[in-house]
C-alpha cells in the first residue's frame, strides 16, 4: 500500500508480470524481425539466401549487395542503382519541408494572432485537405503539371508536396501559436511592432520545438510518398521510393533478393536516421497530427 | 498641420497592418482552394462524362457510377477494403492498447522498448512492402526457413493464395502502424490522474475490473482518434499494395485505391476512375468531417 508510486498505481504480481515482460518481449522481436531479416541478408552472397536459411547470420560477410544497389543495380532500363534517385529525392525532399513549413509558420501565427471573421473555416478547409485520398487530386494535377511545362520535374513534385503538406504544418503550428499569451502580441502592437516584427522577434523566437516536430513530419512524409512520384515523376526525377519499387519488383533476369534489402535500408536511411535522432520530436509530431486536429 | 499628416500616415499604416496577413494568408488559401478543393469540383465532374483516356466534356450523368458498381473488379476492391479495415483498426487498437496498459507497468527498459515499438512509422510502405514481401515468400522467407528447421509439414503460403493475401496485408500494415497506438494510448494512459485509480484500489477493485470499469472508458478520446487515423489510412492505402502483392494474386489485394489508378492511367476509363476517387473522397468525408467540426468547435 505505502509503496504505491507515482506513475502507476496499479500493483500487479509475480506471474502477471512475467507474462507482461514475455508479451512486451514477444512484440519487440516481431518488430524487429523483418529490419534483422533486411540487414543480415544485405550482406550475404545471393547463393546464402536461396539456397540457405534467411533467419541465419551470413558465412561470407559481403558488402557488394549494398555497393549494387548503390550504383550499379537495373532500375528500370538503366544500370545506374539507386544513386541518382537518392539525389532527386533529396532535390525534392529539401525544398519542399522549407517552403510548407515557413508557409504553415507564418498561416499558423496569422490564424491565431490576426484572425478575422471566417477563420475557422479556412483553417477547417486546410485541415480537411490533409486527410483527402489523393486519387481524388491525380487526374487534374497531372493536367496542371502538363499545362505549367512540370510534369516529370522536380519542381512539380515540390509544388505538389508543398501544396498538400502545408495543411498539416498550418496545423502544427497554430495549435502551437494558440497557446503562445496574446496580450504580449498585443503589447507589442501597441509599441508600434508591426505584422513581420512580431513574427521575426516575438513568435519565431519561440517557434523551434514545433518547428522541429514540423520539419520531421514534412520530411518524413515527403521522402516516403510514393503515389505523387509514381504518378508525376517520369524517369527524371524519379524519387527513391519509386525507384525501389521498381527494382524490387522488376521481372527481368536473376531476383537479386540481397540487393533489394540494402536498397530498401538505403531508402529507408534518412528517415530512420531521423527518428534515432529526434525520435521524440516525431512522435510528438504523430500525436499533435491526430489526438488534437 | 503636422498633426493631419501623421495622422493619414497612421491610418495608412493600420490598414496596412489590417491588410498584411490576409495578404500572407491569401497564397496558402489559394493553393487550397484551387488544388485542393477546385480539383475534387473538377474530378467530380469528370465523373459524370465520358472521358476515357484524355477527359472529355459530355454530361453522361450516373452512368460511370452504375459501371463502376456493375464491375466485379470493383466489388472485390470494396470488399477487400472491408476486410482489410475492419481487422487493420481492430488489430491495431487490440495490440496499441496492450501494449500502452502493460509499458504503464513501470516496465524496466520502457526506454528501450518504446522507440522499438515506434521505428516502423518511419519506414515507407513501399520499404515495408518490400521486407515483408520476401519474409512471406514461401521459396526463401518464413516457411523455408521452418523446413531448414526440421518443421517440414510448415506451410505459411498465404502471399501467393488468392483467399489468404488480403491477410498478409494486414499482417505488415499492423506491423507498420501499431506502434503509432501504442503511442497515443500510452500519452492517454499517462494523462489519467493516479488518484481515481488508488480511490477504486482501496475500494478492492481487481486490477482487471479497474481496467475494464475506470481505465478504458476514460480512454474514450484515444479510441476515437486511433479508430479515425487507422480507418481513414486504411481507405488510403496504396504503396502497401503495390509493394507486397501489386494487387494478386489475381485481384485477391485489389483496394479501391489501387482500381483507381489502374482505370485512370493504365485502363484509359478515366470517368470511371474519377467516380471511384469520388467514392473514396466521400468515405474519408464520412469518418473525417464529423472529427474535424468537434475537434474545432471544442476549442471555443
Amino acid at each position: 500500500m505505502s509503496v504505491a508510486t507515482q506513475d502507476s498505481a496499479v500493483r500487479t504480481g509475480r506471474i502477471t508480470r512475467t507474462f507482461i515482460y514475455v508479451f512486451l518481449i514477444f512484440f519487440a522481436l516481431f518488430y524487429l524481425l523483418p529490419f534483422f531479416v533486411m540487414v543480415i541478408n544485405s550482406l550475404k552472397p545471393l547463393g546464402e539466401i536461396t539456397g540457405g536459411n534467411m533467419m541465419a547470420l551470413p558465412q561470407d560477410w559481403t558488402i557488394q549487395p549494398w555497393l549494387s544497389a548503390w550504383s550499379t543495380a537495373q532500375i528500370g532500363v538503366e544500370a545506374t542503382g539507386l544513386k541518382p534517385y537518392f539525389i532527386n529525392s533529396i532535390l525534392m525532399v529539401v525544398p519542399a519541408v522549407a517552403i510548407s513549413t515557413m508557409l504553415g509558420a507564418l498561416n499558423g501565427y496569422i490564424l491565431t494572432k490576426w484572425t478575422f471573421p471566417g477563420h475557422k473555416i479556412l483553417f477547417g478547409l486546410m485541415l480537411f485537405s490533409c486527410f483527402i485520398p489523393f486519387q481524388i487530386v491525380l487526374i487534374p494535377m497531372a493536367r496542371v503539371l502538363g499545362e505549367l511545362g512540370l510534369s516529370g520535374s522536380t519542381t512539380g513534385l515540390i509544388l505538389v508536396h508543398v501544396v498538400y503538406g502545408v495543411g498539416f504544418s498550418t496545423l502544427y503550428f497554430r495549435n502551437y501559436y494558440a497557446a503562445f499569451p496574446t496580450e504580449l502580441v498585443r503589447a507589442a502592437m501597441m509599441d508600434g511592432a508591426g505584422f513581420f516584427r512580431i513574427f521575426w522577434r516575438i513568435m519565431l523566437p519561440v517557434s523551434g520545438p514545433i518547428a522541429v516536430v514540423c520539419i520531421i513530419w514534412q520530411f518524413t512524409n515527403i521522402w516516403n510518398d510514393f503515389l505523387f512520384g509514381a504518378s508525376f515523376a517520369g524517369l527524371n526525377a524519379m524519387p527513391i521510393t519509386v525507384a525501389l519499387n521498381n527494382l524490387v519488383q522488376s521481372s527481368t533476369g536473376v531476383k537479386e533478393y540481397n540487393v533489394h534489402f540494402a536498397g530498401a535500408i538505403l531508402a529507408a536511411l534518412p528517415t530512420l536516421l531521423v527518428y534515432i535522432v529526434a525520435g521524440r520530436y516525431f512522435v510528438r509530431g504523430l500525436m499533435a497530427g491526430s489526438v488534437k486536429g | 498641420m503636422a498633426v493631419g499628416q501623421t495622422r493619414t500616415e497612421r491610418d495608412w499604416r493600420m490598414r496596412l497592418q489590417d491588410w498584411l496577413p490576409k495578404l500572407v494568408l491569401s497564397p496558402s488559401v489559394a493553393m487550397t482552394l484551387l488544388f485542393v478543393y477546385g480539383f475534387i469540383i473538377f474530378t467530380i465532374y469528370l465523373s459524370f462524362t465520358g472521358s476515357k483516356m484524355l477527359p472529355s466534356y459530355d454530361w453522361v450523368g450516373f452512368d460511370n457510377y452504375r459501371r463502376l458498381f456493375g464491375l466485379s473488379a470493383w466489388t472485390t476492391a470494396l470488399i477487400n477494403l472491408a476486410i482489410f479495415a475492419s481487422l487493420y483498426v481492430t488489430i491495431c487498437i487490440a495490440i496499441g492498447l496492450s501494449l500502452a496498459i502493460f509499458l504503464d507497468q513501470k516496465i524496466r527498459g520502457e526506454g528501450m522498448l518504446r522507440p522499438i515499438y515506434l521505428y516502423p512509422m518511419a519506414l515507407s510502405f513501399i520499404v515495408t512492402g518490400t521486407a515483408w514481401k520476401w519474409l512471406l515468400d514461401p521459396g526463401i522467407g518464413i516457411e523455408h526457413t521452418m523446413h531448414l528447421w526440421g518443421w517440414e509439414t510448415f506451410r505459411f503460403d498465404w502471399i501467393k493464395n488468392r483467399d489468404y493475401a488480403i491477410y498478409t496485408l494486414v499482417l505488415a500494415a499492423v506491423w507498420q502502424s501499431s506502434g503509432f497506438v501504442m503511442a497515443m494510448f500510452l500519452a492517454g494512459l499517462r494523462g489519467i490522474d493516479n488518484e481515481i485509480l488508488k480511490a477504486a484500489q482501496i475500494d478492492g477493485a481487481s486490477n482487471w475490473n479497474l481496467y475494464r470499469r475506470i481505465v478504458i472508458p476514460l480512454l474514450r478520446p484515444a479510441f476515437l482518434s486511433a479508430f479515425v487515423i487507422l480507418a481513414h489510412l486504411a481507405i488510403k492505402s496504396y504503396d502497401l499494395v503495390i509493394a507486397l502483392t501489386g494487387g494478386g494474386p489475381g485481384r485477391a489485394t485489389e483496394l479501391p485505391a489501387t482500381f483507381m489508378y489502374s482505370y485512370t492511367f493504365t485502363r484509359n476509363q478515366m470517368a470511371v476512375g474519377a467516380s471511384s476517387a469520388v467514392i473514396m473522397l466521400m468515405g474519408i468525408a464520412a469518418i473525417m468531417v464529423p472529427y474535424i467540426y468537434a475537434e474545432l468547435k471544442e476549442k471555443n
